[in-house]
């Protein structure tokens, strides 16, 4: 089974893309597999190509990896709940990265740990760094997470659902703290999210991704003005909206359930769930096109 | 802290409490009279009747049993009728040899189950896997004297390695194979506790996020997946400790080894009712106090438990 | 899919062990090559006869043979193992359904009971008990198993009602005003039916190894009567010069708790979907 395939991403230094799609659409394989920790197994990268400051990381050594895994490429996961080993301090956790790349004492380690916590804005950073995770709250922990991800100053960071698990209020608080580092530390994001509202607030460009597939790429302003793929239309549709002036608009669900990725179609594979599926949808999957400048989708009907 | 041993302490009492009354009544009840088994063939009503007095076994039950207890809490067992000297001493003289076995039988249910366990799951579905989890089944699949019957045939009468039976000079030889006899069925045990809990905690996330550290797979799994792992083990060896006093009489008379089963199994035949009660107390009291040093362990290791409430 | 091959491989060779061991069992009298009781005529030509031809796995000092004596033992070995099991259970799932359902006192006492079962070595209040019962026999046995065994079972079962009391259907079925009695019959017991069957399967193993060890220390069926554990015994005395009497025995009783070990296993891979790795 094929969960991600054909997948192209490209990120900048400094920009921040967002990995848009409904849960089990691939996203967060695409990300594991950017540092090879996708479980092997069941899980295997069968081919393609992952370039890195002119790397490739598919074909690295383990030992070559494992040397950017937490340096130079770092994660966030979505569930602070469970992305913290509960046996050990938070400081610890952080320091233990520090220590592992950088050739400095555990003094020095744990006193540059309590430095990130506090530039990832928690309160009496030194005492916090002595509790375990089970004393913090969930925001608090994913600051913990975002600490651990930023201690060595990461040239990308990719960040899994950072803010799906977290009250609405926290949410805020949170990718408002990650655009603030990143600003401060000019590196790329890849912030992965089924959530658009979330991607509007904070990402430079879209990549909407379906069944495993990129369906939908452009800047955040070209996407929401002009979105060409039914499948992002429907995503637009389904999200709430303050409208002034226009008339009030019915919250729309996009029909049919998340596709079963053993039994996909041979063509489209949206378009079992498309609103506007004709006859050439079915035989051949259509290519990703560029239909204007910076702005590809991947649908027959597209522009 | 302090708090926490002195309720333990106190959770201790009934449990004592309940064991001394369930072994006094049976034994009293059971054994049948130990003046007769004392005398054997000679029976004089005289010296019988004088016997009886001195022991106080005259009395009704439930006097014998305050006068038992009385003593008890100024940490008197009586005197052996077999020994005719005090309980106190005798299991004083057992203890040491039931304790360096057990520890002993324990170290190695420990250490031979835990890093057998901890490949069977670090190679999970391999033969290594296959193997591992073949030799703990029949681990705790094998009557413990039977082990040591196995062990004394292969290892001290065809290879001639080690001693079979005694104490010997209180030397490292003669532990070995009973040692080993003991902490087979433990090892057996948490062999398939250390594979199904690590494999359980290496399906976590904090163990990705240990990965994606950069740390080495070696770190992931010893520091942060066995430091996990390790929880359920415990409670596990805490059960297990039971289990594994209860078969050191079997060990013992396997391998006439003088500690505190080999006593219990004769005074039973004596009918020496003091040190019966004695030791089986000891035996309680060992397992108590070997359950509360697991929960001691268990707090050290997991923080999110808190010694003071419970 | 290796999932389902594994539990499907593992009850297939449990159940094929025990079939095994429970046919020789059923079959002894018409399995058995000799009788496994009669002292033969001319005793010393048959005393202690090594593995021959004849006599497959050799003779015990009463020149009997052992093979039947392992045939009849198992009849033995097996009955006390189930049936012991079968008198536990019910006993033990009473208690932890009283104590995991009503809580608070009933609970707490019910629990200082068993924990203070647990706290004696187990062989030892076994021991004391089969002196209590003056003459040891398969009924001793029996008794002495039962008391020591019942408190695994009715811990799992109170465990079990404590976390499946404060599940969503069952508290449903409290909200539309169904009785205790049919709370407990109808919607506890039911859940608690798969941990207490594997339960059960690792209970007869345990049983069985108990047994044994009684039996060892003397304190088991006594003769003529044959159970594994007494042929062990009988045998230990001469392990360094005869020692197939000591071997056999325990591979018929390893065999047999391994069959009972790899059907839980299997058992409990199918019943508990959590535990399937």
């Amino acid at each position: 089974m094929r969960a991600v395939d054909g997948v192209t991403l490209s990120v900048r230094p400094g920009e921040m893309l967002g990995l848009v799609g409904e849960s089990g659409c691939g996203k967060t394989v695409t990300a594991l597999s950017i540092l090879r920790l996708v479980p092997d197994p069941p899980g295997r990268i069968v081919g393609g190509t992952i370039s890195f400051e002119g790397r490739d990381l598919v074909r690295l050594p383990e030992e070559e990896i494992r040397k950017i895994r937490g340096c130079a490429i770092s994660m966030i996961f979505q569930e602070p709940m469970t992305s913290l080993n509960p046996v050990f301090t938070v400081g610890e956790q952080v320091a233990e990265g520090i220590r592992q790349h950088q050739k400095v004492s555990r003094r020095e380690a744990w006193d540059q740990a309590v430095e990130v916590l506090k530039r990832v804005k928690i309160s009496d950073p030194a005492r916090r760094a002595r509790e375990y995770p089970h004393q913090l709250s969930g925001g608090m922990r994913q600051r913990v997470m975002i600490a651990i991800a930023l201690a060595l100053r990461p040239k990308l960071l990719i960040a899994d659902e950072p803010t799906t698990a977290l009250d609405v209020t926290i949410q805020a608080q949170i990718l408002e703290l990650l655009l603030g580092l990143q600003e401060e530390m000019k590196m790329a994001v890849m912030l992965i999210t089924h959530d658009l509202g979330v991607i509007a607030e904070t990402a430079d460009r879209v990549v909407v991704m379906y069944a495993g597939r990129v369906v939908e790429e452009a800047s955040v302003k070209e996407l929401f003005d002009n979105p060409l793929h039914p499948y992002t239309q429907g995503l637009m549709e389904s999200l709430p909206r303050l409208e002034t002036g226009k008339a009030r608009r019915r919250l729309r669900a996009i029909p049919g359930l998340v596709p079963n990725l053993l039994e996909l179609p041979t063509g489209c594979k949206f378009a079992p769930r498309c609103p506007k599926v004709v006859e050439q949808c079915w035989p051949t999957e259509p290519e990703l096109r560029e239909i204007r400048p910076g702005h590809s989708a991947r649908c027959i009907l597209a522009g | 802290m302090g708090r926490y041993v002195l309720s333990r302490c106190r959770q201790v009492v009934p449990v004592l409490f309940g064991v001394t009354l369930i072994t006094f009544l049976l034994i009293h009840v059971g054994l049948g009279d130990p003046v007769r088994a004392m005398m054997g063939q000679r029976s004089d009503p005289e010296i019988a009747a004088r016997i009886r007095t001195e022991y106080g076994l005259d009395k009704p039950l439930w006097n014998q049993y305050t006068l038992y207890m009385g003593k008890l809490l100024v940490g008197d067992l009586g005197y052996s009728y077999r020994q005719r000297r005090p309980v106190s001493r005798v299991l004083a003289e057992r203890l040491p040899a039931t304790v360096r076995l057990a520890f002993a039988a324990m170290v190695v249910a420990l250490l031979v189950g835990g890093i057998a366990g901890t490949i069977a799951a670090v190679r999970h579905n391999t033969l290594w896997d296959l193997l591992i989890m073949t030799l703990s089944l029949l681990g705790i699949s094998t009557p413990v004297f039977w082990l040591g019957m196995m062990l004394i045939l292969l290892f001290g009468v065809w290879l001639g390695w080690f001693p079979i039976s005694g104490y010997g000079d209180g030397g490292f030889t003669h532990l070995v194979l009973p040692a080993l006899t003991l902490g087979a069925l433990q090892a057996g045990y948490i062999a398939r506790m250390t594979r199904s809990a690590l494999l359980e905690v290496l399906r976590q996330e904090y163990v990705q996020t240990a990965r994606a550290k950069g740390l080495r797979e070696r770190v992931v799994i010893l520091k942060h997946a066995l430091r996990n792992a390790i929880l359920p083990v415990l409670t596990l060896a805490g059960i297990g400790l039971a289990e594994l006093l209860a078969g050191a009489p079997l060990t013992e008379m396997v391998f006439a080894w003088p500690g505190l089963g080999r006593l219990l199994v004769s005074a039973l035949g004596n009918r020496d009712i003091p040190v019966v009660l004695g030791a089986t107390l000891l035996f309680a009291l060992i397992y108590l106090g070997a359950n509360f040093l697991v929960d001691l362990a268990y707090a050290a290791i997991d923080p999110r438990v808190e010694l003071t409430k419970r | 899919m290796t999932a389902w091959r594994q539990w499907h491989l593992g009850i297939l060779l449990g159940s094929v062990l025990l079939a095994f061991f429970g046919l020789i069992g059923l079959l002894a009298p018409l399995l058995a090559p000799h009788d496994p009781y009669q002292i033969p005529e001319g005793l010393q030509a048959f005393s202690l006869l090594s593995p021959r031809p004849d006599y497959w796995l050799g003779t015990d000092l009463l020149g009997r043979d052992l093979l039947s004596r392992i045939l009849y033992g198992a009849r033995v070995s097996l009955l006390v193992g189930v049936l012991v099991e079968l008198v536990v259970t019910p006993v033990g799932a009473t208690i932890g359904l009283f104590a995991g359902y009503f809580g608070g006192r009933m609970d707490a006492i019910l629990m200082r009971i068993t924990d203070a079962v647990m706290a004696f070595p187990a062989l030892v209040l076994a021991i004391a008990l089969t002196a209590v019962l003056e003459r040891p026999g398969l009924l001793s046995v029996i008794i002495v198993l039962t008391a020591v065994r019942w408190t695994t079972v009715a811990r799992l079962v109170r465990g079990q009602v404590l976390s499946l009391r404060e599940a969503e259907h069952i508290a449903a079925t409290v909200v539309l005003g169904a009785g205790r009695g049919r709370i407990i019959f109808r919607h506890l017991l039911p859940n608690c039916l798969a941990p207490i069957l594997v339960a059960m399967t690792f209970g007869v193993a345990s049983n069985i190894l108990s047994e044994a060890g009684l039996g060892f220390l003397g304190l088991g069926v006594q003769p003529p009567t044959v159970s594994w554990g007494s042929l062990l015994a009988e045998g230990a005395v001469y392990l360094t010069v005869k020692p197939w009497l000591c071997i056999f025995p325990g591979l018929a009783i390893t065999c047999t708790v391994l069959g009972f070990h790899v059907l839980g296993d299997g058992l409990r891979d199918i019943l508990d979907p959590r535990l399937r790795s």
